[in-house]
């Protein structure tokens, strides 16, 4: 990607050091391979300008997109013990969860914050997908239930933005109990008269799909977003069959009615706002 | 014919070899029988030496011995009176799942479990016990229905895992096996759940979030099989042995963890090699745990196997 130097002026790369420059000011679409100005990745919520691909976002871009602007706080999650079984396979967990720490700076793969969308109260919950492929042990099941909770102290909606691999493998069976565990947890707001949406972002896969991810009372998907609860490669292994056009897909999972609605990412906030406020205030003003 | 397993190779000789003598005519039949009586009895001090030290990946295999009793052989020896109920009202029947009306010690109750099969024609009658949505369609609505008559609910659990199929995907398998925990959680009546077999990951938890969990000693519980936790983790699949032991898979370590309440020892050799005991093991584990639960009304039920769930945390572990 030579062609990209000619880009950036020398004393813009000069000023910002020479490795960061062509991949901190363009990014390339992984879906139509065409360069985007940061800027108007930024602006486009990272969407494509040029196909509408929809690209991964980390947890706290959720909540700042998703939000109204200067009303959220982030909540400390909490702490729960690291590698219960001490797990090893070609790496230690101890290790593998150091890295993701480092890397994402997050104690592991959830991010809470409470604010207001488009003026009502809600509690939302964003997976990282980049911590470890946002898999689901102990710490991210507590989050969540620590989520749902807050949701019912403060009267308040639950979102949750799913972006996961499944269960985290390297705890074993705690992994597998934490899908009833947030079972609970979105009984809880449930049962208080709060709406609970769930957003599913590529990708929601495995045990998450088939917990808390499935239970909301709205379910949203984001386009082209991969849900489902096998894998595509386990499903194909197993039926020896190739798989259809767009299977798993949040287009596909719409026709099927697995979900009520595909929303682009920038009309997400808005739909939220909306949803919640006809589900919560019955006599508009 | 019985079938052993790779680790029983040297049983497979000796136990192959007492069968042989048995089967001569010798003039000098008295020390034939002595013989044999020697070797029987080495035999099963290798069978007990052997099974008293099964690593997680030969639990694995037990687990999944062909011979091992099935869901349905516990239906069948534990319940009278047993009415089978099938359909998921939607779409389809689901065998992979099977399950009923039926007395336990007389008293009715709702069964269900996963069922394997037992030879090739059953098999893939019950799809090797793996379920499709409407099989946890069907178990929601069963589980329902029990509520609404006071019935303590029983399951069987022995299944690889939810099937990974395209129909499956397309008809919402994650909703159904999600469903199925919530109407678990949620049942006013006693709910015991049993792994008999493997407890593969979210086809298993879809039917065992009960008051107690109980296990066979040589029964495996886990998040995703050895061979597909090796072929993640490890990028390749030959590492399910080491897969098995790093996963803590066994019904030990899932008691040491907190995660089941007790295990139910089997007869010496496993279940496999005599059904009819560990059926029996498995009724009386069963009675001595449902008594205490059917005093409690159904608020606090409840409210204690939420609690028992929600004390699933890694703390507990460490
Ligand atoms: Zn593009």
């Amino acid at each position: 990607m030579s062609w990209l130097s000619q880009y950036v002026r020398p004393k813009i790369r000069t000023l910002l050091g020479r490795r960061e420059v062509p991949e901190n000011l363009w990014h390339q679409c992984p879906a139509c391979q065409q360069m985007i100005f940061h800027r108007d990745l930024e602006k486009s919520l990272k969407v494509c300008p040029h196909c509408s691909h929809h690209m991964r976002a980390t947890a706290a871009e959720r909540l700042a997109w998703t939000f109204d602007p200067e009303t959220s706080v982030s909540i400390e999650l909490p702490k729960v013990a690291h590698d219960p079984l001490r797990f090893r396979d070609t790496k230690r967990y101890a290790e593998r969860l150091r890295e993701a720490r480092e890397k994402t700076g997050l104690e592991d793969a959830l991010r809470v914050a409470h604010g207001t969308i488009g003026g009502h109260k809600a509690v939302v919950a964003a997976m990282e997908f980049a911590f470890l492929g946002g898999s689901m042990g102990a710490a991210v099941g507590e989050g969540i239930l620590a989520a749902a909770r807050l949701a019912v102290l403060q009267q308040a909606a639950l979102v949750v933005f799913t972006a996961s691999g499944g269960a985290r493998m390297q705890e074993g069976a705690i992994s597998l109990m934490q899908m009833p565990r947030t079972v609970l947890g979105c009984g809880l707001v449930k049962d208080a008269g709060l709406p609970f949406i769930v957003v599913l972002t590529d990708p929601t896969a495995g045990g998450v799909t088939a917990s808390f991810a499935m239970l909301g009372d709205i379910l949203i998907a984001e386009p082209g977003a991969l849900i489902g609860f096998a894998g595509p490669r386990v499903i194909e292994q197993t039926v020896r069959e190739k798989l259809p056009e767009g299977f798993q897909r949040a287009e596909y999972l719409f026709a099927h009615g697995v979900v009520d609605r595909v929303v682009p990412r920038g009309q997400l906030t808005a739909t939220l706002a909306q949803v919640i406020g006809l589900l919560t205030v019955r006599e508009a003003a | 014919m019985r079938e052993y397993l790779d680790f029983e190779k040297p049983l497979a000789e000796l136990e192959g070899k007492i069968e042989e003598l048995r089967h001569l005519s010798d003039p000098q039949g008295m020390n034939i029988a002595e013989e044999v009586a020697k070797l029987s009895e080495k035999a099963e001090r290798l069978l007990h030496t052997t099974y008293a030290k099964l690593t997680p990946w030969q639990k694995t295999q037990v687990a999944r011995h062909p011979e091992r009793p099935k869901a349905l052989a516990y239906i069948e020896g534990l319940m009278t009176d047993f009415a089978p109920l099938a359909g998921d009202r939607a779409f389809a029947e689901d065998a992979a799942i099977v399950g009923g009306l039926g007395r336990f010690r007389g008293r009715s109750v709702l069964v269900l479990g996963t069922e394997k099969g037992t030879d090739t024609e059953t098999r893939i009658e019950h799809n090797f016990g793996m379920a499709r949505p409407e099989g946890y369609r069907k178990a929601r609505r069963l589980i329902e229905l029990a509520g609404r008559f006071a019935l303590p609910i029983l399951t069987f659990v022995d299944t690889a895992g939810a099937f990974p199929g395209i129909d499956a995907e397309a008809r919402g398998q994650a909703e159904a096996i999600a469903r199925s925990i919530e109407a678990s959680l949620a049942a006013p009546v006693p709910y015991i759940a049993v792994i008999i077999g493997e407890g593969g990951s979210g086809g298993a938890i879809a039917l065992a979030a009960g008051d107690k969990v109980l296990m066979l000693e040589h029964a495996v519980y886990s998040v995703i099989s050895p061979e597909g936790c090796a072929s993640i983790l490890w990028r390749d699949a030959a590492s399910a042995p080491a897969a098995a032991e790093a996963m803590k898979l066994t019904a030990e370590d899932l008691l040491r963890l907190a995660l089941i309440d007790a295990i139910i020892t089997e007869p010496l050799g496993g279940a496999h090699r005599d059904p009819e005991a560990a059926i029996a093991a498995v009724g009386k584990a069963i009675e001595a745990e449902l008594g205490p639960l059917l005093l409690l009304a159904p608020a606090e039920l409840k409210a204690r196997r939420h609690e028992r769930i929600l004390k699933m945390t890694s703390e507990v572990g460490a």
